[in-house]
């Protein structure tokens, strides 16, 4: 049995494309079931998210299956024959499967790490799930990709710095800082990224919030939405003080805040660290701020630079999870061949024969009196039973090649008599020669 | 090779491969290497008490009256105060700037003739003991000091610079180091206190006088009002960040020195030569 993957993503086809080939949530029966229905499709599970629309099955016969997973998704929207050719992307086995588990480790996203992709692969899941086209393999091959990208996740750093400009100005304070917990916020001008990276403030900890606007309605407004207290533009010097992060975006020609300003401030602080994001342009505030003690000063441009330090980072980071993903693969390999019906056939044959021959060689020491011939006689017999015993299962599992819930079958004799998973090389060997 | 040596080799070992499996982690970043290290250093520990406590009961006095046994001690103390640091603050990159200070004492004890030197009266005295272990203590402690200050400069040089090298995503918050420099000292100024306190009532049982300005206790003295100064700095004026990390730097090279460099360059009664009664 092989896995097998049709798919587009970002990586390979615009927008316009993706949009036209998405399934609707809410409406997977039918989809899942018309898959299930193509003749070399014995497993499915279609992955839709607005990036990614992936087809993934497994089938006795991976390239018939690939071409008519193809139609099925062009003739499913009701596309043009030729349009998907070019965007489409296919992987059987080894790729297939290294496909999922980067996928599901958030390792071929657009933003690398982005943490949003697990559970949507969670819920495709979950519909084939429900309405019962995923089987032993594919249920296996999922949560298998789950628990690589867990791996990922609390093995690597791969998701653990900010990659938007907001959030990158929170996990600087938090370096500042340390705790964010009794900090307290000055918004200075407003706009969408000012009020944006407040909200990441508070949402990590920050109480205390003051506002201040030239207008001093539009102020209040915006205090009252973060619970904040709004100042008159002209007294927020006096409140600097008590504040320790600092978020402007005003329109102002020129520098609202000054280095002597800042010096004074932080002397009457007791040198209590500032933190002061500069988010407007032209910039609010003298950049020479950033020269004093415990003072951190940080515009746009230097929060842009960060994202892309961190952005590098993760790039780092995605290397390791190729490492994790490699060897999660080679197991999950092994457990894949293992259900294969030749292998596991003249593995129950030497399991039983190793079995036989260990019990008449104990039974034939005790007999010695026994003459060549009477020996042979019990040699035929313990043969004979064990040939008689084996007959039904190996028919059943012959007959289990041709359909998909044959693979229980295989798994349940693998268990059943404890048989190993073949070695890569046996395998070759045994499918080369079967008996 | 007697006991408490092979003890001391075997130790030497165990904080070499924790140094490593620290480093390691803090550059390859690989999470599971850090508790390695950690049992690693703890084994070492374990071993380096025992090999002091042998070294202890063959000598009949501390093992600390020759440079190679006072190295040894003060590795064994720098190691004691990580781990009591470190079961509170959880911090792996300390270790990576920790250990190797500890491991570079014990290489240059291991070099050193490790002879015992017998009969010195003075070595009797229960006044050694204690004054060595407070002292070294307090050497300790303020290690950490210098240690977590190294830490802010280059963290709050980045910072500062807005670039980041790959140390930076290992770092702890400033604010977290400034609180470790400022927990250094409100235990390192008591113990270099009673460190300087007891060996003056020793000196005072020994040879009959508190204080006789040797240099060592002259260095001792100017290192206690350094870390006075930085002590009151913080709480008053509200000195903190990167002067504190600056003066704790400055203040352990003086503790060094009044350490090693008393010793080795100049004369008095705390050079081990004098020590050991020629």
């Amino acid at each position: 049995m092989n896995i097998l993957v049709v798919g587009l993503s970002h990586k390979t086809a615009p927008v316009e494309i993706r949009e036209r080939v998405a399934f609707a949530p809410t409406a997977m029966e039918k989809p899942l079931h018309e898959m299930l229905d193509l003749p070399a499709v014995a497993e499915a599970i279609i992955v839709s998210t607005c990036n990614r629309v992936e087809l993934y099955a497994t089938s006795r016969t991976p390239e018939a299956a690939a071409s008519e997973l193809r139609r099925f998704l062009t003739q499913y929207h009701g596309l043009e024959a030729e349009l998907l050719d070019s965007y489409l992307y296919e992987y059987q086995g080894e790729e297939a499967i290294r496909h999922l588990f980067r996928v599901a480790s958030s390792l071929d996203s657009m933003v690398i790490g982005e943490p949003q992709i697990l559970g949507q692969i969670k819920t495709s899941y979950g519909y084939a799930a429900e309405f019962k086209t995923a089987g032993l393999i594919l249920n296996r091959f999922l949560h298998k990709a789950f628990s690589v990208a867990k791996r990922v996740r609390t093995e690597t750093s791969i998701a653990s710095n900010a990659v938007s400009v907001s959030f990158a100005a929170v996990e600087l304070a938090r370096k500042i800082f340390g705790t964010l917990d009794d900090k307290t916020v000055l918004i200075i001008g407003a706009g969408e990224m000012c009020e944006l990276a407040a909200r990441h403030f508070i949402n990590n900890g920050v109480t205390q919030v003051f506002v201040t606007n030239r207008t001093f309605e539009r102020a209040a407004k915006i205090a009252e939405e973060f619970n904040g207290r709004a100042l008159p533009f002209d007294d927020f010097p006096d409140h600097l003080h008590q504040v320790d992060i600092v978020l402007t975006s005003t329109g102002a020609p020129t520098f609202i805040l000054g280095h002597k300003k800042v010096e004074e401030v932080i002397r009457q602080r007791k040198n209590k660290p500032m933190f002061f994001i500069d988010i407007a342009v032209p910039r609010d505030i003298d950049p020479k701020v950033n020269d004093i003690d415990n003072v951190y000063l940080y515009d746009v441009d230097d929060l842009q630079g960060v994202v892309a330090a961190n952005m590098k980072e993760r790039h780092k980071e995605a290397k390791k999870a190729e490492g994790i993903i490699d060897q999660e693969i080679g197991q999950f390999f092994r457990w894949l061949a293992s259900l294969e019906v030749v292998p596991t056939i003249v593995a129950l044959r030497s399991r039983l024969d190793e079995i036989r021959k260990g019990e008449v060689e104990k039974t034939l020491s005790g007999l010695k009196d026994l003459d060549e011939r009477q020996r042979r006689a019990v040699e035929v017999l313990s043969s004979a039973i064990v040939n008689k015993v084996l007959h039904q299962p190996i028919t059943v599992l012959k007959q289990a090649q041709n359909n998909a819930a044959g693979d229980s079958y295989v798994e349940a004799v693998r268990v059943l008599f404890n048989l190993e998973p073949p070695r890569p090389e046996e395998e070759l060997k045994t499918l080369d020669d079967p008996e | 090779m007697s006991l408490d040596l092979l003890l001391f080799k075997i130790t030497l070992l165990a904080y070499f491969v924790a140094t490593v499996l620290f480093l390691v982690e803090v550059i390859a970043r690989h999470r599971r290497t850090a508790t390695i290290a950690r049992w690693f250093l703890i084994g070492g520990f374990a071993l380096h008490c025992l090999s002091l406590a042998v070294r202890y009961y063959t000598l009949g006095h501390a093992p600390s009256a020759s440079l190679h046994e006072a190295l040894s001690f003060f590795a064994w103390a720098l190691v004691g105060i990580f781990l009591l640091f470190d079961l509170r603050f959880r911090l792996n990159v300390l270790g990576a700037f920790f250990c190797p200070l500890a491991l570079v004492l014990m290489i240059v004890g291991s070099a050193l003739p490790t002879g015992v030197q017998e009969g010195n009266p003075i070595l009797q005295s229960w006044w050694f003991p204690v004054h060595v272990s407070l002292a070294f203590l307090g050497d300790a402690v303020f290690a950490v000091a210098f240690v977590v200050g190294i830490m802010y400069l280059l963290q709050e040089r980045m910072l500062k610079s807005k670039t980041f090298s790959p140390l930076y995503y290992k770092l702890p918050s400033l604010d977290t180091l400034d609180s470790i420099n400022y927990r250094c000292l409100t235990f390192g100024f008591p113990l270099l206190t009673m460190g300087i306190i007891s060996g003056a009532v020793w000196a005072n049982s020994a040879w009959g006088g508190y204080w006789r300005w040797d240099p060592k206790e002259v260095w001792s003295l100017i290192t206690w009002f350094w870390y006075a100064a930085l002590l009151h700095g913080r709480l008053t004026i509200g000195w903190r960040g990167r002067r504190a990390a600056i003066f704790a730097i400055i203040g352990f090279l003086a503790l060094l020195f009044t350490f090693l460099g008393v010793n080795l360059l100049l004369p008095g009664e705390h050079s081990f030569r004098a020590l050991q009664g020629r």
